[in-house]
């Protein structure tokens, strides 16, 4: 039996064309461009200057603030520029660019952590100083989550669920790097000295079950938890609920239901850091879509432009018309393809035709398609009809701050209105108002 | 490397399913065909004739609306045809053809258009299009003819009306179930309105709605059970289970069910709601049934639910994911 949530959709999940890719190794380019935020939270502060040289896993840029991430040199050799550049995000974000001297030479300090002699504390510490964030998109920073989580909860769950369609490298990874998982599972079992980790991975990725099997512990302390195959199944709060019952409360944190949620990246993340050191300079990424000609998994140093990625995969094989990163559900569309991988980075995917299309004039039929597919139970069309209206009162009342906005109203919608887009700023309008009222 | 100074940036998500608006149509379309096939064998081809011309009209006053406020043409979304269709469905197969077009010009222009078009009506254009003729021209919107008699494609047939199995199951006194079987009503052999007849057909149709994901069970299934329960636990005469198969053949039942109360923007939109609304829409039918004048109550029942729908959809809104109670504030670990 696998374990679910209400509502969802079920879109063509696409996963077809780099399911059977072997993680491929992209060389490491010529300069890598590092930008400040890579993460949610406050960006930092460079702490190198133009000239410097830096080895590999170096940390070059970091901050006080409680909620951000160090970042770390991913190549060795020479700053050449401390300067703003495009971010994936569509905005100009001050970045650090590193000339590689092809040495791949470590930083000195980098060296192995043996888990079972660091105290917690020391644990967390030494996540932070590796900048580890979630690599499932969103990018939290991981030491502000365990912070938060710590003797709060007594249930860790690690998400293989990897819901969006096309993306494939949760699935590689458990694949082909299951050690790194589980071992990232047993760091944190230890960590917040709970004695049990569940592992959901979604039914479409049975073929790693049997692999993950093989490494999983005797004392079966980490409990593989088959998932049904629906959007948006990885969805924090949804995954949740499918596996243990519990709902997190509206306006608050996993750890207020007694849960902390991982991507089985940030496990793999974790398992790498304490087995050798190295902090986060490193993503595999897929690479997909209708334009992509030769899709592939590809593991890559963080700050590649991503234009070498798609020439990597034999370049477009027709003009794209959108360029994503993440997943189609709600990966960011890129203004370029100048842009660098960054540590949140799961997929790159090029579509050659509009496959979202909004009516011209949209009208809603009221079928109701879109409270079904609500993972909130939210009424999304009433939100959309409220906002367009802007009227604050109602919008209050239908729970807007509540949606996540996964984007399977939007999805199901047969009239083609742009319902999450609507959401969006009438969560804006919302947030508006209250901080007014204040 | 290709051009990339034309992609396009917009807001999440970036696909979405294949249905649309016109797909939702044609498919109601294609679930009416098996009762209008029906029709056509039974009444014969005056059926198609009746059927094409509100068609024709309803496509016509859509047009005709728009052109004339100087709004987009909306006739290409499809939904006028359903509604022609629909409301030749539920119109004696002899009526004339120039009364048609009037209820086409009542659903379409009062009904739909003035209230803001597709999805803004809230009452079943077809229905009300219905109840205004019946109102307005009583006797030729009772004019049954039997099965199986020869009828005139364009011309107005001059028939004598005749008893349908519903009218002589509901007249005051008469506690004797029609002389048309069972099985004469489930095919369609009977007198009635042109496409309300077969209830095989029409549950048919309503099979391949589901598969296709137009319509979902809440609505006809509460309906038809609500209908089953109150004439099985008061029937007339006593042979219960039989008398309730008829209540359940027969009339309009099986198309207002299936076809008329799950239209979209008639009915709410939560699936509590639609629970309600279905059984609202059964007990409303039998009471008309039972005690009302008219003998067919199914579309009076839909249009005074059609008029409770905005209410029943207020009320039953889900609770939202992690809904906490206000008391509970600062809640504990479970919800």
């Amino acid at each position: 039996m696998a374990f679910t949530f209400k509502g969802g959709i079920h879109p063509d999940d696409g996963k077809r064309f780099t399911a059977a890719k072997q993680i491929e190794l992209l060389n490491a380019p010529t300069h890598v461009v590092l930008p400040m935020t890579m993460h949610i939270g406050a960006p930092c502060a460079p702490l190198v200057k133009v000239g410097d040289h830096v080895c590999l896993g170096q940390k070059i840029a970091d901050t006080e603030a409680p909620v951000s991430a160090p970042i770390h040199a991913s190549v060795s050799g020479t700053v050449t520029e401390i300067a703003p550049k495009l971010h994936p995000n569509g905005s100009m974000v001050q970045c650090i660019v590193i000339e590689n001297d092809f040495q791949d030479e470590p930083d000195p300090s980098i060296h192995a952590l043996d888990p079972d002699t660091l105290t917690t504390d020391e644990m967390v510490a030494a996540i932070r100083e590796a900048g580890i964030v979630g690599h499932g998109g969103a990018a939290f920073p991981t030491h502000t989550k365990i912070l938060s989580a710590l003797n709060k909860i007594d249930n860790i769950l690690i998400n293989g669920a990897e819901c969006e369609p096309y993306i494939t490298s949760d699935y590689r990874i458990l694949l082909e790097y299951p050690w790194e998982v589980v071992g990232g599972a047993k760091i944190l079992l230890r960590m917040f000295g709970l004695n049990e980790v569940k592992l959901g991975v979604e039914m479409n990725k049975q073929d790693a079950f049997p692999v993950l099997k093989e490494y999983l512990p005797q004392d079966e302390s980490i409990k593989l938890c088959p998932l049904t195959t629906k959007y948006p199944q990885g969805a924090e709060k949804q995954l949740i609920y499918a596996l243990t019952g519990r709902e997190v409360p509206s306006g608050k944190l996993p750890a207020d239901a007694g849960c902390a949620v991982f991507n089985v990246d940030t496990a793999a993340a974790i398992y790498r850091l304490f087995a050798t050191g190295m902090p986060v300079i490193r993503r595999i990424v897929t690479v997909a879509g209708s334009a992509i000609a030769n899709p592939k998994n590809l593991e890559v140093r963080v700050g590649t432009p991503i234009d070498q990625l798609i020439a990597a995969c034999g370049g477009f094989s027709e003009p794209p018309n959108k360029l994503l990163m993440g997943g189609p559900m709600m990966g960011i569309s890129l203004v370029s393809d100048e842009v660098p991988v960054i540590k949140g980075t799961n997929a790159i995917l090029a579509f050659c035709k509009n496959e979202c299309v909004t009516a011209k004039n949209p009208v809603c039929i009221r079928c109701g398609k879109c409270l079904a597919a609500c993972p909130m139970r939210l009424a999304p069309t009433y939100i959309y009809n409220y906002a367009l209206k802007r009227n604050v009162a109602e919008l209050e009342r239908y729970n807007t701050l509540d949606c996540i906005e996964c984007g399977a109203c939007t999805y199901v919608c047969p009239g083609k209105l742009p319902l999450v887009q609507g959401i969006r700023s009438g969560k804006q309008l919302v947030t508006d108002e209250r901080r007014k009222r204040k | 490397m290709s051009d990339l100074t034309k992609l396009k940036v917009s807001s999440s998500p970036h696909i979405r399913t294949s249905d649309s608006t016109r797909q939702i149509m044609l498919d109601v379309v294609i679930a009416l065909m098996p009762s209008l096939a029906i029709s056509i064998f039974v009444f014969g081809l005056r059926s198609l004739t009746m059927v094409l011309t509100s068609v024709c009209g309803c496509a016509f006053f859509e047009w005709l609306y728009c052109r004339t406020l100087r709004k987009p043409v909306t006739v290409s979304d499809c939904s006028c045809i359903v509604t022609g269709v629909l409301l030749a469905f539920c119109m004696p197969v002899a009526a004339p053809l120039w009364l048609v077009l009037i209820g086409d010009a009542f659903a379409i222009i009062v009904v739909k258009m003035l209230y803001g078009g597709l999805g803004k009506n809230f009452m079943n254009p077809a229905l009300a299009g219905r109840a205004f003729l019946m109102a307005s021209f009583p006797v030729m919107m009772t004019l049954w003819t039997k099965a199986r008699t020869a009828l005139p494609l364009f011309v107005t047939p001059d028939v004598v009306t005749a008893a349908t199995p519903l009218s002589a199951l509901t007249e005051s006194g008469n506690f004797h179930l029609p002389d048309a079987t069972l099985l004469d009503l489930a095919l369609g052999m009977t007198g009635g309105c042109l496409g309300e007849t077969s209830a095989l057909a029409l549950i048919a149709g309503g099979l391949y709605l589901l598969y296709r994901r137009v319509i979902t069970l809440h609505i006809p299934l509460s309906y038809l059970g609500t209908v089953a329960a109150l004439t099985f636990l008061f029937p007339h005469g006593n042979a219960p289970a039989s008398f309730m198969l008829t209540h359940l053949l027969s009339g309009g039942l099986m198309l207002g069910a299936i076809f008329m109360a799950t239209d979209y923007s008639s009915s709410p939109v939560t699936k509590k709601g639609q629970i309600i609304y279905g059984v609202g829409c059964g007990a409303i039918t039998v009471f008309i049934r039972y005690f009302g004048s008219y003998s067919e109550g199914v579309s009076y029942a839909i249009l005074i639910m059609n008029a409770c729908t905005f209410l029943i959809e207020k009320v039953t809104m889900p609770t939202k994911f992690g809904y906490v109670k206000p008391v509970k504030a600062k809640g504990g670990d479970e919800k």
